[in-house]
């Protein structure tokens, strides 16, 4: 296990470099002079553009750019923004409101998904089976902006249960209305695949096999059918959770959320460069980590996978 | 054993799932209103994408909040019209000597005096090339301002703590107007200690100034507190201004809505048919500083010389800009009577030769057939914009109107970014006409003609040079009196009727709304809230 472990942490290096040189150079090769865009439809004098690119290095060639880039993320100095934060700072105060965010999405769609499925599973063919299907199909097949525009409207304009942006500080009350949004679509998946996943596991030998001993159906369910069946949600989970993380740009632009993927919009936007690849490293290194840890997770789930040398 | 601890755990879970999410519903509405209790305006804003510093900020998200927490010489009522705030007195003979007195006793809020220094230091901070201040160029017509190497801007003089005077290059009439800009404001002596720090914490002499040192809240907010050593016309009538930083215009839009915000200073594209029904009398729509054009620059084939200057006025002509403004835009802008905008002071509609802009597609025919006879026409009309910035609508309109009014083959030419665009216009490599926008960075005539048309000026982005347009302009700088000034720089556009450097399209407004707790909320010439002037109940 820990060899398997270090092997794929190793392998993580290339990657990260890998993808670090890849956004480096879409960000550089992003046409267009951010320089000249700070300005407006105003044309700065000659002599102050070729001093703000001196200042971010912007006159030096792409390659020389990025291994300057990279030295420094060695030495832990992630750059600055055009508004003089050292991205770093900007790293230490948006991720944490993501991952609550991530957090509080990847629960409900598991809570609301996890036990609907279950239900739908169990009783096949019912009203409640169908009216689930119709309903998750409705939430797979809406745009996310959409289901947040109508969210909004409805629970902060209309009822004013929640406030209709996230206030400053980004209290956890403020998040829900946005986590419960983030985890609609998700959680239709869930639904799905939790329901067929209960299927398939209800028609295996081993449920019959205790329905015949004669044990009774609430410790069948949880214990035999639910457990069984969750290998491929928690699979699920994981990915999402990771896909949460590095950034809901939509969502978090329509509530205003302080979060990763609204400051990378903005700064995409505004042509950022450092604050825009800062980002998306650290984004690459936590969907590494995630993934990881899945595959950790499916051993532990399921006792015949085993990772050997 | 493993698995029993997974189903209790599943239940558990569901359990508190349903817990946490009727205690949160039941919760909310009382955690919003405990927030108000104070007199403190909400209001949208961004992020500033420069540190706080007056000489390095030239975006409304950092303008914003420099003009509250800070007094200039002088400032500007909602007509745009300057009076003295700092100053005492600001005089001239020749309008290229300015002697400027200011108030005695003024303070920074860190207790430091406002002095005359204040401004020279800071003027010559911004205007230090190897400072690389973005609004440096601010400071270019006063003497001793250089952009090929460091050099002292010479012509600033400190007579006595109260006084100083001004030698500019050249006449300018004009300079008293500028001095309300943010780049003109004066900086403490310790903000040179450390400008970064000063920069995420500056200290002001304005009517507000930062709630403690975190006020700014990155990416969140920002606080400001009344300064109350602030002794000046433009006294808080609240009791401090919260920036809320938004990244779309939806949000704060939404936030207005939902009550969280008091003044709103933009609505979204998608709620411009609606929000004057939503808010009646508390939205409000002003003619904003905003010229809106495009460009043909003679150098494209068929514009040059007089050929160019028919099929101009004949482009012009074409173009029926009360219907695109009322159709794509709603009547959130106004088809465009001369090169500048309604807000400025010395503005007219009637300025000879400005027919030129009125639709009419048969003397567009005509003039294009007149171009014709010279060369003829061959090829496609083109204009440029970029696609991130709600442009299309219109440019494919205007486009369309030019093939039905004068039978060619016209369309619009989108660049995915605004960077891109802005390189190609800068660097010159661009082979079609353009769009072209202004937004004036001091209300007055002047600065929507010469840095655009005047020969070989800094974003004389189509390279259009007239003689005769380029001495009027002078002659306007020359005289010290602004309606004397004003009525130069309106011959002067007389010229640019006949010429068209820029096809004039429209001005911009600004839309806001508020809500039903403030009053007095008035919309400066700039389109910033004059928000010293709102009140709110409590």
């Amino acid at each position: 296990m820990a060899g398997y472990i270090a092997r794929r942490l190793l392998q993580a290096i290339p990657v990260l470099l890998g993808t670090t040189f890849l956004i480096y150079f879409m960000v550089f090769a992003m046409p267009g002079d951010p320089i000249v865009a700070l300005f407006g439809d105003k044309t700065p004098p000659p002599q102050v553009l070729e001093q703000l690119r001196e200042r971010y290095n912007l006159d030096q060639p792409f390659i020389v750019q990025y291994f300057i880039f990279l030295g420094n993320i060695f030495r832990g100095d992630l750059g600055t923004s055009f508004s003089g934060q050292p991205v770093s700072d900007i790293l230490v105060t948006t991720f944490p409101v993501t991952l609550r965010l991530a957090l509080m999405a990847v629960f409900i769609e598991m809570v609301a998904g996890i036990t609907i499925g279950l239900i739908s599973g169990l009783r096949k063919g019912g009203i409640f089976d169908a009216s689930a299907l119709v309903v998750s199909l409705i939430l797979i097949s809406l745009p996310i902006f959409v289901i947040a525009f109508v969210a909004q409207y409805i629970f902060g304009i209309q009822l004013g249960w929640f406030r209709t942006t996230v206030g400053p500080g980004a209290p956890t009350q403020d998040l829900i209305l946005p986590a419960i949004v983030l985890a609609s679509i998700s959680f239709a998946q869930i639904v799905r695949l939790t329901r067929s996943s209960v299927l398939e596991t209800e028609s295996q030998d081993f449920v019959r096999t205790a329905a015949s001993k004669g044990l009774a159906r609430r410790r069948i369910v949880p214990v035999h059918i639910l457990r069984n069946s969750l290998i491929p949600v928690v699979t699920y989970l994981a990915v999402d959770f990771g896909v949460l993380m590095v950034g809901a740009t939509v969502t978090e632009g329509i509530f205003n959320v302080p979060g990763v993927g609204r400051t990378l919009y903005q700064a995409i936007i505004r042509g950022e460069g450092p604050t825009v690849v800062a980002f998306v490293t650290v984004m690459v290194l936590i969907y590494l980590v995630v993934n990881l840890l899945v595959d950790l997770l499916y051993a532990v789930l399921d006792p015949r996978i085993r990772y050997a040398k | 054993m493993k698995i029993k601890r997974i189903g209790v755990a599943a239940i558990a879970l569901a359990a508190a799932g349903a817990l946490v999410l009727t205690g949160c519903t039941s919760g909310s509405p009382e955690s919003t209103d405990g927030a108000s209790s104070s007199a403190v305006i909400t209001t949208n804003g961004s992020e500033p994408q420069n540190p706080l510093v007056p000489t390095n900020t030239n975006e409304t998200g950092g303008g914003k909040i420099l003009d509250s927490i800070f007094a200039g010489l002088v400032y500007y009522d909602a007509d745009g019209a300057p009076h003295n705030d700092v100053a005492e007195d600001i005089s001239t003979d020749d309008a290229q000597n300015y002697t400027i007195k200011i108030r005695s006793g003024l303070k920074f809020s860190n207790g430091e005096d406002v002095t005359s220094s204040s401004f020279v230091d800071a003027w010559n901070y911004g205007a230090l090339l190897s400072n690389e201040q973005l609004s440096s160029y601010f400071f270019e017509s006063i003497e001793g301002f250089s952009y090929d190497e460091d050099s002292e801007l010479t012509g600033l003089e400190v007579v006595d703590d109260t006084t100083f005077t001004v030698k500019l290059k050249q006449p300018e009439s004009d300079f008293p107007l500028r001095l309300g800009y943010s780049a003109f404001f004066p900086l403490p002596e310790s903000a040179f200690d450390d400008i970064e720090a000063f920069g995420n914490n500056p200290v002001g002499n304005g009517p507000y100034m930062l709630d403690g040192e975190d006020a700014w809240k990155h990416n969140e907010k920002i606080d400001l507190v009344v300064n109350p050593d602030y002794d000046g016309p433009r006294a808080a009538q609240n009791g401090g201004l919260d920036i809320v930083f938004y990244a779309t215009q939806e949000a704060a839009y939404a936030d207005l809505q939902g009550g969280n915000l008091d003044v709103l200073d933009a609505i979204p594209d998608g709620a411009l048919s609606t929000f004057q029904d939503e808010f009646g009398d508390r939205s409000v729509t002003q003619a904003a500083a905003i010229f809106q054009s495009f460009t043909v620059p003679d150098r494209l084939a068929h514009f040059g010389g007089e050929e160019g200057k028919l099929r101009r006025a004949a482009i012009s002509k074409a173009i029926d800009r009360g219907e695109i403004t009322d159709v794509i835009f709603s009547g959130t802008r106004t088809p465009a009577h001369d090169f500048t905008s309604p807000v400025i002071d010395g503005y007219s509609e009637d300025i000879p030769g400005s027919d030129v802009l009125d639709f009419d597609a048969d003397a567009a025919k005509d003039l294009w057939a007149q171009a014709d006879a010279i060369s003829p026409w061959s090829g496609s009309f083109q204009i440029a914009y970029n696609a991130d910035g709600g442009h299309q609508a219109w440019v494919d309109a205007v486009a369309n109107q030019l093939k039905n009014n004068l039978g060619i083959d016209a369309s619009g030419a989108p660049y995915p970014t605004f960077a891109e665009v802005r390189t190609a216009v800068t660097d010159r490599s661009i082979q079609t006409a353009f769009r072209t926008g202004w937004q004036a960075d001091y209300p007055a005539l002047f600065n929507f003609l010469g840095p655009i048309y005047a020969t070989g000026a800094g974003s004389n982005d189509g390279d259009y040079s007239n003689a005769d347009f380029d001495a009027l302009l002078k002659e306007g700088l020359a005289e010290t009196d602004l309606d004397a000034a004003n009525a130069k720089f309106q011959e002067a556009q007389e010229i640019l009727f006949q010429d068209l450097p820029a096809i004039p399209l429209w001005y911009s407004t600004v839309n806001g709304a508020y809500s039903e707790s403030v009053d007095n909320v008035q919309f400066g010439w700039n389109s910033v809230p004059l928000y010293n002037e709102i009140t709110k109940s409590e």
